[in-house]
């Protein structure tokens, strides 16, 4: 074992990948000698050179354009946009070609790249630097979506997006990145479609991903002096997505609470529960709760910042609300 | 005789089967047989043809909603054409992709686009990834006038001359975007000024004389295997139909579309066959009747074929899921 960031995290898996294929180059706005706006490709630049790193233009219609043109024929990109909400310059080369291309050619080609997104509030950036956007693209079909919660996580999910055939969106989030986890000598792939069940629980069910991971380990921490017991999934892959272990939580537990940090209208934690309350009705004490941020953007100031977006207490009080 | 008469009766053949292709289609979306949205591609074959006469198999193209051409031109299989168009389980989508989805990897065709500018990246992509492979291919991106007013003709045009990539950026200047004159969507009218901005060469000239369009595009091609970078070339063209079959056309005044109809580039590049005695009339009326027999193959095999099987709608989304089915 050893002490690793998220962000070295993802760093190690894209230079394990790296080091096995040639094919596999990185691109994206400062992602070279400057190492990346949260220093996640610091040094690959310097360890596979120019050709391999790239720089490119403030232009992320082309990042993300040309990531599907050289996927569609031999590399394996991975590109890095700045903040999740720049996306909106590149949406059209993801959802209306790269998710699109193997099904509306017939299963003839094949866009193998990998496309990360820093996500999320919580360092006052601002509305239009603090997204969670993941309803935007677990809504496309033709995407993946993965969206690790820890070092462990970020590196076996990064070998996994990088072997991946399909076009993978991997998110980010941006608080996490200078956070220190434990992680494994060696790191293997983490299959895309299972979770992980952080904590054990026999009263409610935490369904969430990302940095509300350890939101939700803290709530469950709380509540435990208080004899309620919390199980913690953490999906890490929003798409494929593992019904099952939800299923089989709800099925022991008989409540679930969805937390998401998203604006909560029209969020995915809404399709999870959705699909909770359509498929495990009969195994639920009360309906599902979903926390997520407020249905505004996302404020400057810091108190305002923390208080649109979800937190530990509002997971407890979300808990406590169904018993 | 600069161009071999091999290559003359290729281009010739080439430029009938995307007429003859092309008035089929016509024929049969005004029959109600062909669903969908049909964009021809008549009246501007000297283009697709002369520049994809430059290329080989494993060079890359990518089109647009008019794409039948680049299709056809890139050496694209009429049979799998013809059945896609109508839906069948045998085109080259298997039904899910239609007129504005067609593509053939091992053409090099990474498919026509209903996005407007789509291809202005994707060619580029391709070109880069040829670049850092250390091949010769090269990347053609075929575009109307008015995609040029996209922000992805201007990214890829930066980063393609930034990186000195193989791409040629070939524009079919026809003069409209849909109902829009060039006049009333942009200020410039020789589109090939554009390149200025971008320290890229570039050239404007007759898109329908297929000759022209080859030569220039030869030396693109050249330079771009040379890894010389990009280049920009503009083709002034017209399209003979509407926007989109179905699409009278009525806001072209009457003489311009009389005008260009005298430009149709098939008899002027028959013209310049007989004149410089390259082939026969009989050679030519020989190639036109094969490919008549080619167009009808390719309708037969669109009718004998089926329609796909319901359930074929939600596989091919991703390489490792189906999606679920109906129950239904």
């Amino acid at each position: 074992m050893r002490k690793m960031t998220y962000g070295e995290g993802i760093r190690e898996g894209m230079r394990s990948k790296m080091l096995e294929d040639p094919n596999v180059v990185l691109l994206g706005e400062d992602v070279g000698p400057y190492g990346g706006t949260f220093g996640v490709t610091k040094g690959l630049w310097e360890q596979f050179g120019e050709e391999r790193v790239r720089d490119t233009p403030i232009s992320e219609g082309i990042i993300v354009g040309a990531s599907v043109g050289a996927a569609a024929t031999g590399l394996r990109p991975v590109a890095e946009l700045m903040f999740i909400d720049f996306l909106t310059f590149g949406m059209d080369g993801l959802v209306n070609q790269a998710a699109k291309m193997r099904y509306m050619f017939g299963g003839k080609i094949s866009v193998p790249l990998v496309l990360r997104l820093p996500a999320g509030g919580g360092i006052s950036a601002g509305a239009q630097h603090s997204g969670s956007l993941e309803a935007w693209v677990t809504h496309v079909p033709g995407l993946k979506v993965v969206y690790p919660s820890n070092a462990q996580d970020a590196w076996g999910m990064m070998l996994t997006a990088i072997e991946d055939d399909n076009p993978v969106v991997y998110i980010e989030s941006k608080v996490l990145y200078s956070k220190k986890y434990q992680v494994d000598d060696t790191v293997a792939a983490i299959p895309f479609g299972v979770a992980s069940v952080k904590r054990e629980g026999s009263d409610v069910s935490i369904i969430t991903y990302g940095k509300q991971v350890e939101d939700a380990l803290s709530a469950a921490k709380a509540l435990a002096e208080e004899g309620i017991e919390a199980e913690v999934i953490d999906l890490r892959s929003l798409y494929p997505l593992d019904k099952e272990a939800i299923f089989a939580s709800v099925a022991k537990t008989h409540r679930a609470l969805v937390v998401t940090e998203e604006v909560k209208r029209g969020g995915f934690g809404g399709e999870l529960s959705a699909m909770i309350s359509e498929l495990c009705f009969d195994e639920l004490d009360a309906p599902v709760v979903r926390i997520g941020a407020l249905n505004t953007p996302v404020p400057y100031s810091p108190a305002l910042e923390a208080y649109v977006l979800p937190n530990t207490d509002d997971i407890i009080q979300g808990i406590k609300s169904m018993f | 005789m600069r161009i071999s008469k091999e290559l003359l009766s290729g281009m010739y053949r080439k430029m009938q089967s995307i007429r003859k292709f092309e008035k089929t289609a016509s024929t049969f979306f005004a029959e109600g047989k062909i669903p969908g949205f049909v964009h021809l591609y008549i009246g501007e074959e000297a283009i697709a043809v002369g520049a994809c006469a430059n290329l080989r198999d494993d060079d890359y193209i990518t089109s647009t909603h008019r794409g039948h051409g680049h299709i056809v031109a890139k050496g694209g299989n009429l049979k799998y054409m013809m059945a896609e168009l109508f839906g069948k389980e045998t085109g080259y989508c298997k039904g899910k992709g239609g007129s504005m989805h067609i593509a053939d990897a091992e053409l090099g065709i990474l498919g026509a686009n209903g996005i407007v500018g789509a291809g202005h990246l994707i060619a580029t992509g391709a070109a880069w990834s040829a670049q850092y492979r250390g091949s010769d291919q090269v990347s053609v991106c075929f575009f109307g006038d008015a995609s040029t007013n996209q922000s992805t003709f201007h990214e890829a045009m930066n980063l393609a001359s930034l990186w000195k990539l193989p791409v040629i950026f070939v524009c079919e200047n026809n003069l409209y975007g849909i109902s829009v004159s060039q006049a009333r969507h942009q200020t410039i009218k020789d589109i090939a000024k554009r390149a200025e901005g971008y320290c890229m060469p570039s050239l404007t000239a007759d898109g329908n004389d297929v000759v022209t369009v080859y030569e220039h595009v030869q030396e693109a091609v050249q330079r771009a295997r040379n890894g010389e970078g990009p280049t920009l070339l503009e083709f002034k063209t017209y399209r003979q139909h509407g926007h989109f079959e179905g699409d009278p056309g009525a806001y072209r005044p009457k003489e311009e579309v009389e005008a260009w109809l005298q430009k149709d580039p098939i008899p002027r590049f028959e013209k310049y066959i007989m004149e410089n005695k390259l082939m026969t009339a009989d050679e030519l009326k020989q190639i036109e009747d094969e490919v008549d027999g080619n167009i009808q193959e390719a309708l037969d095999f669109a009718f004998a074929s089926n329609y796909p099987a319901l359930e074929s709608s939600v596989q091919d989304i991703y390489s490792d899921i189906v999606e679920e089915a109906r129950s239904r």
